[in-house]
């Protein structure tokens, strides 16, 4: 007999408010149903109403794990837009604390796996280890997290000279550290009875759902903007893109893990190689047209789209945030899996609610704008704008 | 039995987390506020799983239409008295989402909030210090 499992939208499980509908048949998950929209705050309808050195520091509020990563897009855009490129020195410094978010949202991921799966010894553990990170955070930037280094045409602040030695100190105790958490990890029986064989999404369905990032790279679907892509320092530096066939919980962990080794090296180079020279790079207007901007998340591609007519705002401001394809794909990855399993598999994707909320209008209990309304809306927008451009 | 209860709230409170419309950095900082280097569970402070055992909620994040009535809920299901502490500057007022349409407005007009914690995010030792000026009150 079915019976339904409700799951928030405010539960101990996850930190953000969703709502899953865990459709079970005794204690096996036989379909999910997501809701989401909680968390819908309008970011896309705010960025036209600033100005466009104001908009880093509002899409870096779309998400406070990812605060790196979204001002990276949105600058990425800009300057595609303007046809400008940020000096050699402030590319750098955008690759080098990109790859620092990186290892900190790694971590919390790791840390949080932990909590899920009742070994709270892992939470700890790590978290111990990430505390650090937030302090250099601090010293280069300023506060433990929304950094604000993404600046149209450069970098905000210097990576100055004497930080160097305390970042580099920082990375050896983090590759020490993150040795011992692989080989802990991966020899623990407890947790890999927990994860291995558990959650798995095959490479087709990867595929089939457009999932990004270490998800995408768990299921053996190698695929990361850094490589396909470059970008900035990214295609100066030494690195190897990480995936792993399997699709289970497990591999997700282990690309989650062994990135961590990547982003050190890619660091470390980058310290070693920074030249000298401005960190930011004169922009007077951006010209009318549009530009786009992808980075790689610590959770997959983010993608952010800006449309300029001259003036000193944006007219249109698009965010694709990997977590959107990600959720869906726990459809398919907690079907035939136990209740305690589901805990963890909603988890697996490394779920971000704030970067995927959007909305949805009901009038009178029913939905005004259906997907073929708002593709017509959207579309008669693009018309209006273009039809203003022609003049 | 009022003071009963409030003597057990001042020694040990017992926090439930209330995220409305937040970016996670606040939710984040919370939780570091339980992992080692904080550790404010040596003050008895616990996070707990449900609203009806808890004796003060975190609240981060702005209201937004969608989860105003799910945090209105929350709030009447915990036990009275409770605490309301605001943790961030989207508690405090409404940030930099105010003219956004899905933001239903700051949490004065809806909850009585005990102690906002401005800052984004605010440090986890300014969190310490909030909750403390908190339970100095009762």
């Amino acid at each position: 007999m079915r019976r339904v499992v409700p799951i928030g939208p405010y539960h101990p499980l996850q930190e953000e408010p969703e709502f899953f509908k865990l459709i079970v048949e005794g204690e096996k998950v036989v379909d999910l149903e997501i809701n989401i929209g909680y968390n819908h705050r309008g970011h896309e309808f705010i960025s036209p109403t600033l100005t466009w050195d104001q908009v880093p520091f509002l899409v870096e509020r779309i998400c406070g794990i990812c605060s790196d990563s979204h001002p990276y897009a949105y600058v990425l855009a800009v300057e595609d837009c303007a046809h400008i490129t940020a000096p050699p020195r402030a590319q750098y410094i955008r690759t080098i604390v990109a790859e620092l978010e990186r290892i900190h949202s790694h971590y919390l991921w790791l840390g949080l796996a932990g909590h899920f799966i009742g070994y709270n010894t892992v939470w700890m553990w790590v978290w111990r280890y990430r505390e650090p990170l937030l302090d250099l955070f601090e010293l280069i930037m300023g506060n433990r997290n929304h950094y604000a280094i993404n600046k149209i045409g450069g970098a905000r602040r210097d990576i100055l000279q004497e930080d160097h030695p305390k970042i580099e100190k920082y990375l050896d105790l983090l590759e020490e550290k993150n040795k011992m958490f692989t080989s802990a990890i991966l020899d623990d029986p407890v947790i890999l009875a927990r994860l291995e064989n558990v959650g798995i999404l095959s490479n087709e369905e990867a595929i089939a759902y457009g999932v990004l990032g270490p998800t995408a790279r768990g299921s053996g679907y190698a695929i990361d903007v850094r490589k396909d892509d470059p970008f900035d320092a990214y295609d100066k530096v030494d690195w190897n893109m990480i995936a792993f066939p399997e699709g289970d919980v497990l591999a997700k962990a282990k690309v989650r893990l062994i990135e961590c080794f990547e982003s050190i090296k890619i660091v470390r180079q980058c310290l070693k190689d920074m030249p000298d020279g401005p960190i930011e790079s004169r922009v007077d207007e951006i010209p009318p047209g549009e530009g786009i901007g992808r980075h790689e998340a610590p959770r997959g591609e983010v993608f952010h789209y800006v449309r300029s007519d001259g003036s000193n705002k944006p007219i249109r401001h698009k965010v694709r945030a990997p977590s959107y394809m990600n959720i869906a794909s726990n459809v398919v990855a907690v079907k035939g899996y136990s209740i305690a399993d589901a805990a963890l598999v909603l988890a697996a994707v490394d779920p971000c609610y704030c970067c995927t909320d959007r909305t949805m209008v009901y009038e009178n209990g029913k939905r005004k704008y259906s997907g073929q309304d708002l593709l017509r809306l959207s579309h008669e927008k693009t018309e209006k704008i273009r039809r203003r451009y022609r003049k | 039995m009022g003071n009963a209860k409030l003597w057990g709230l001042k020694k040990s409170p017992w926090v439930f987390h209330v995220a409305a419309a937040s970016c996670n950095n606040c939710d984040i900082e919370i939780l570091d506020l339980i992992t080692p280097r904080w550790d404010v569970e040596r003050f008895g402070i616990v996070l707990v799983g449900s609203p009806r055992h808890a004796d003060a909620l975190l609240v981060t994040g702005v209201l937004n239409r969608k989860n105003l009535p799910r945090v209105l809920r929350v709030y009447e299901q915990t036990p009275k008295p409770c605490l309301v502490i605001g943790i961030g500057s989207c508690t405090c007022h409404t940030h930099m989402f105010e003219s956004s349409y899905n933001v239903v407005g700051p949490y004065d007009k809806y909850l009585p909030v005990d102690v906002y914690i401005p800052g984004c995010p605010p440090k986890p030792e300014a969190m310490i210090l909030g909750i403390v000026k908190a339970l100095k009150r009762l």
